[in-house]
């Protein structure tokens, strides 16, 4: 995977970071702005995160606020429901989203659930970031691309970004939510690096953002699919096809407005997902387009998505399972026509 | 709060949930409650012993049995019968009915349906207690059944580990919904296998409120003191079917019949006869105030408006957001 591309925001500076350096940054700011934020997980202290995320942060903050956590998912989940419940603000990392499925009923039954069962009593102002994803030859159990399930869920937010800025500011503006909110975070882009402004902050979580402006196909995309099809586009570019590329940003609220408009531009739909074809998170996106937007259309939607095979550990087989810029590319021609 | 000292107080509580109890199972019947409904009658000791021994921002993580710990704990009677008959009165406005009892103002956090769910959510309301420097003491409340679960173990161990103020208060009725104990535990001394995290952990007789609050008093008097978190079984029965569903065809009834002879109310009430705390005329007495408080908390609750339907997707996530 290549770095991504970032639209500048205006302004002299910036720096050469890493996503890693950003989510960093991000949790950085985050517990020296508020003395009720701490981080809770696996290997997050003394090793410095299992993707080197925390790296530091022990040392900096201390072993109250940078707590390193059994292997016990539902244990510490719960321990952050409780902890955002009782007056402070836990960020949770779970280290890969196939190992969250331990701690699924606590995300589900309890984060998502508390405030609607209790009336509106109890709020769960936690943030809970989950590594998520392919790309590094993991195989089965540690590649999948699971936020679509945590999506369907009401009382979550579900966010998952896929820039350098917002994966320095999601997490501010997490940490202000007073509902649960998950940050997917790619495990492909950690180890890549782009241009960051030197003031980058908080980033709004609820508006999908068009990555890049076009006028013949609006072709939709998030979290780790979002740098392949940036270099489709690039590519589309080059053989005369504009494509406009929509980062949800968010899965949870979904902004379908962004999307409905784009498409009244563009006439043509095209999702990528790095999940499932079948349920996968584009499948509610398609069928928002078909409820909102129908007339608009001027060709059938391409949907380009995950193989339905468990991801491969081989480094081809894995590639093949996954959404390539190439496909990205042959979908869009042929949505064009 | 049945947090008074005298043993007198321990019975009015008890009393005041058995009462409360045979009354749902009418309303019950009579299809004013609806759902799943689990009663706490045999058990009330448990309710009325650990509860008093709390204090009143002390934190109580439940379960679903939890109408007796509900009362215990203060939330007035007319908001619990209100809930469950689904009115917006209710202390969860409806929304939780009999397994879902939530009142934040006294620190009552549930009302969890998914056995063993409410026990990490307890270490972590101590985890915050310890982060922002409070006394307060988190009580868990659970079933043995919830002992099988590895959220128990997982959550013990890290209470354990990180020396938080927790009491796990293992309400030990012999049976996890249908089967008994010693048909889904290896090992069924509960107290041997929590102690085995590192936590000071007691088997109490869980049919006698004064020994329940006693080892309450301990255990909370303990963590409070920063002496980690502790384990309570706490041994007793329940003398109904696990829910209002249950037909009961699997215990026997000289064992039933048997710890009915231990029946904690009428238990204490012979302590009390005894001393001569609570005279023949006295429990009369007692007996036609509860009725009252009961009938009057029944028409209060019939009384309570349901939510409208246009505020049926309220309360999912904060007012004024999505």
């Amino acid at each position: 995977m290549t770095a991504t591309p970032v639209r500048a925001p205006d302004g002299p500076a910036t720096t050469t970071v890493t996503f890693r350096d950003a989510f960093r940054a991000g949790l950085r700011e985050a517990l020296a702005g508020d003395e009720r934020v701490f981080l809770m997980g696996e290997d997050v202290g003394r090793y410095g995160g299992c993707f080197a995320v925390s790296q530091g942060l022990l040392e900096e903050f201390g072993e109250e606020r940078v707590r390193d956590a059994p292997l016990s998912e539902s244990a510490f989940v719960g321990a952050g429901i409780g902890a955002a419940i009782g007056g402070t603000l836990p960020i949770v990392e779970i280290m890969t989203v196939n190992f969250a499925l331990l701690a699924l009923d606590q995300i589900v039954n309890n984060a998502a659930t508390l405030r609607h069962m209790s009336g509106g009593q109890l709020g769960v102002p936690l943030v809970v970031r989950i590594p998520t994803g392919p790309g590094r030859q993991l195989a089965a159990q540690h590649s999948h691309t699971l936020e679509g399930w945590f999506a369907h869920v009401p009382g979550l937010r579900v966010v998952t970004p896929a820039t350098l800025a917002d994966a320095r500011g999601m997490l501010a503006t997490a940490l202000l939510d007073p509902d649960p909110v998950l940050v997917f975070e790619q495990i492909g882009l950690y180890g890549t690096s782009g241009e960051l402004a030197t003031d980058a902050g908080p980033v709004d979580l609820d508006r999908a953002a068009v990555r890049r402006a076009g006028t013949d196909a609006t072709v939709v995309a998030y979290g780790g699919s979002l740098a392949p099809v940036l270099a489709a586009a690039e590519q589309l570019a080059g053989r005369g096809v504009s494509a406009e590329v929509v980062d949800l940003r968010a899965l949870r609220p979904l902004d379908t407005d962004t999307v409905v408009e784009s498409v009244a531009r563009t006439h043509r739909l095209v999702v990528v997902d790095n999940a499932w074809r079948s349920g996968g998170p584009m499948a509610e996106v398609v069928a928002r387009v078909a409820e909102q937007a129908l007339d608009e259309l001027d060709a059938p939607v391409e949907r380009v998505a995950a193989v339905e095979v468990p991801v491969p550990y081989p480094r081809h087989l894995e590639e093949a399972a996954l959404p390539q810029a190439s496909d990205v590319v042959a979908a869009t021609l042929r949505a064009v026509g | 709060m049945s947090g008074a000292d005298d043993p007198l107080a321990l019975f009015t509580t008890m009393l005041r949930v058995r009462r409360f109890e045979e009354r749902c199972v009418e309303l019950y019947s009579a299809a004013a409650i609806r759902g799943f409904m689990h009663l706490c009658i045999g058990e009330e000791a448990v309710a009325a012993g650990v509860i008093g021994a709390l204090a009143a921002d002390d934190a109580v993580v439940s379960t679903y049995r939890e109408h007796g710990h509900a009362l215990a704990r203060g939330i007035p009677m007319p908001s619990v019968f209100a809930e469950m008959f689904g009115r917006v009165t209710g202390c969860s406005r409806g929304r939780g009915g009999s397994m879902h009892l939530f009142d934040a103002s006294r620190r009552f956090y549930g009302g969890n349906a998914i056995v063993a769910g409410g026990i990490p959510v307890a270490v972590g309301l101590a985890l915050a207690d310890r982060l922002l420097h409070r006394s307060h003491v988190s009580a868990c409340l659970f079933g043995d059944g919830a002992v099988a679960e590895g959220e128990f173990h997982e959550s013990l161990n890290l209470a354990a580990l990180w020396h938080l103020p927790v009491v796990f208060c293992c309400e030990n009725n012999q049976y996890a919904m249908g089967t008994s104990l010693a048909r889904t535990h290896a090992e069924t001394d509960l107290a041997l296998r929590a102690g085995s995290y590192g936590l000071r952990s007691w088997s109490v007789d869980g049919m006698d409120a004064v020994a329940v609050r006693a080892a309450t008093r301990l255990a909370v008097d303990t963590a409070r003191a920063g002496g980690g978190p502790c384990f309570l079984e706490l041994r007793t029965y329940r003398f109904r079917a696990h829910s209002m569903y249950d037909a009961d065809r699997y215990r026997e009834r000289a064992e039933i019949d048997a710890w009915l002879e231990r029946d904690p109310v009428e238990r204490l009430a012979a302590v009390l006869a005894a001393d001569g705390t609570l005279d023949e005329p006295g429990r009369t007495a007692l007996e036609e105030a509860v009725t009252r408080e009961i009938d009057e908390a029944v028409g209060l609750a019939e009384a309570g408006p349901p939510e409208p339907v246009a505020d049926l997707s309220r309360y999912v996530t904060a007012e004024a957001g999505r």
